[in-house]
């Protein structure tokens, strides 16, 4: 009984615990700040809006890039690969989860930032002339290196869900697409996939929860300047790694208690995105 | 395929070829990392020292090792697994045993798969708001196992949950006939014919707490000293990553390295230990 309720009490005790310790900030600042651009601890300025950005940006971009490719993964393991490497390749896939976030920013810092830099001037020389987006010159730690990396990391989260939502999907829509002389992708297409919508929908979710409250791998990769730019090739920041950054430095109480605040927020929206992922996924599996 | 126009075919061939490229994109960073790892991994750990003493007192000298760090992980994580880890599993038989079906039981598994989706940094957080503020007033290991506990906690509840509600009814039910209490039935018939499965969950979310870096930021802090003292401050394998991950001396980025082999050898021994044991013997 207690080894149970308990979890809801811990869930309940944190929210307590980070609007107790961050209320002299919403007490002074109303809910303004959260919109609030400029951010100086050191002036007792505390605008929230750039990691709100920061965190919404390299989500999108880990988003963009993640979601294909996860559910890509999850057709071909349900759908298309023969029995005999079906485990195998989920197993495999499985494993990118069980690698540190730590890890994922080392590597993202030695491998990935190198290969990324030609890249990004490419887009930047061609797209950025008239899409502001892609404007360089690219700042090399970015919005886009720490969503590439953001991207590969939340692949397996939305793989592993889609996938069980696929097996879900009855054997006999498989077989009457085929018999109805479908291909194999007009099957997925017309058989699979609308079935498994709501269940994708919440893997995606999902992911995207991973992506917002992802901390040391964002951080590393990110650049750590709280301001907001138009193109994704500059630096920026986010939510979780200006906590785990900036907590340990802050001298007065209410850069501490500010963190906290953006804290508060970042553990609200995941948790009801959870909620509602977590409910989708549940009605498509039943 | 007679019959099938050519767009439909080419449709077709285009789709199953991107299938085909979504998994190669997915494993070629999975292979890039474990390859970066273990080569440069292999190529900083200079004999045993890496693993009985700590880093050199100046960043930038060369030699030491993570001792402190390698010591600090294991630590925290058996504290942790000590005290979440029986939590968890109390927690599950009694959801799959006393209470199975009601409200409670089902508002419990919802909301412990709801906190494993919640940011590791705000467990780190409130662990410091907890221990760190109203207790210790400083940092300590005891802080950053709770944090880590925090984080097994609900992945133990859950798995083990689903591990227990795989043993048959009847199972139980020829137990209860032959006399047996319920508490017994629980301890020597249940617990044991899902052990495997329990075995495996609480392996997976050690193996998910060995590998956290922000629960540790603000709790155990890290430490370059070897320590034992679970009331100071102590290091942890992928504090030392961090660091390393950002710092501009080549000695300190290749110890880096090294501990991200000795923790991603850890974190894969764990995960592929556990998921031999559910195939081995899934209830």
């Amino acid at each position: 009984m207690l080894g149970a309720s308990a979890l809801l009490l811990a869930l309940a005790l944190m929210v307590v615990r980070f609007l107790q310790l961050s209320w002299p900030v919403w007490k002074a600042h109303g809910l303004g700040w959260i919109v609030g651009t400029h951010w100086a601890p050191a002036e007792g300025i505390f605008g929230a809006l750039p990691f709100i950005v920061g965190t919404v940006v390299t989500s999108v971009i880990a988003l963009v890039i993640g979601t294909p490719i996860a559910l890509g993964t999850a057709l071909f393991v349900s759908e298309i690969a023969p029995a005999k490497i079906r485990r195998p390749i989920s197993d495999l896939i499985d494993l990118l989860a069980a690698v540190p976030s730590v890890i994922y920013g080392l590597w993202g810092i030695i491998v990935v930032l190198p290969l990324l830099q030609p890249v990004e001037q490419f887009l930047a020389d061609s797209l950025g002339r008239f899409i502001p987006i892609f404007a360089g010159p690219p700042s090399g730690t970015s919005f886009f290196a720490a969503g590439v990396v953001l991207a590969i990391m939340i692949v397996p989260t939305i793989s592993a869900v889609t996938r069980e939502v696929f097996v879900t999907v009855p054997q006999d829509v498989r077989e009457a697409a085929f018999a109805l002389g479908a291909t194999r992708w007009e099957m997925i297409r017309y058989g699979v996939l609308p079935p498994a919508q709501a269940g994708i929908v919440g893997a995606v979710i999902l992911g995207l929860g991973r992506a917002l409250g992802e901390t040391v791998a964002v951080l590393l990769l990110i650049g750590q300047i709280p301001s907001i730019s138009k193109s994704i090739f500059s630096g920026g920041y986010s939510m979780a790694s200006v906590i785990a950054n900036e907590f340990g430095q802050s001298q007065e109480p209410l850069h501490l208690q500010a963190l906290i605040a953006i804290g508060l927020v970042l553990f609200v929206v995941t948790v009801l995105m959870n909620i509602f992922a977590r409910l989708l996924v549940g009605r498509a599996k039943a | 395929m007679k019959g099938v126009s050519a767009r439909r075919r080419a449709t077709d061939r285009t789709m199953l070829t991107f299938l085909v490229l979504a998994v190669l994109l997915a494993l070629v960073p999975l292979a890039s990392i474990l390859v970066e790892v273990i080569l440069k991994g292999i190529g900083a750990i200079h004999g045993l020292s890496f693993f009985t003493q700590p880093p050199p007192g100046d960043a930038n000298a060369s030699g030491g090792g993570l001792a402190n760090a390698i010591i600090g992980t294991l630590t925290m994580v058996a504290l942790a697994a000590v005290v979440f880890i029986p939590l968890g599993i109390l927690g599950a038989v009694y959801l799959t045993e006393f209470a199975s079906g009601n409200r409670l039981s089902r508002a419990v598994r919802f909301f412990a798969e709801v906190m494993t989706g919640v940011p590791s940094i705000m467990v780190g957080v409130f662990a410091y708001s907890i221990l760190v503020v109203l207790v210790f007033h400083h940092f300590s290991a005891i802080a950053g196992a709770f944090a880590l506990g925090l984080i097994m906690w609900p992945i133990v509840l859950r798995t083990s949950e689903e591990m227990l509600s795989r043993v048959p009814t009847s199972v139980r039910e020829a137990s209860l006939a032959l006399g047996t209490p319920k508490w017994r039935t629980v301890l020597k018939v249940v617990l044991p014919s899902a052990a495997a499965g329990l075995t495996t969950g609480s392996m997976l979310a050690v193996a998910r707490a060995a590998g956290e870096t922000a629960p540790l930021l603000f709790t155990a802090l890290g430490s370059q000293y070897i320590s034992f003292k679970l009331a100071q401050p102590m290091s942890a394998l992928p504090l030392e990553i961090f660091s390393g991950a950002q710092s501009p001396f080549p000695d300190q980025i290749q110890r880096a390295w090294a501990g991200a082999l000795t923790l991603i050898a850890l974190v894969l021994v764990l995960t592929l230990v556990a998921r031999f044991v559910a195939a081995k013997r899934s209830v």
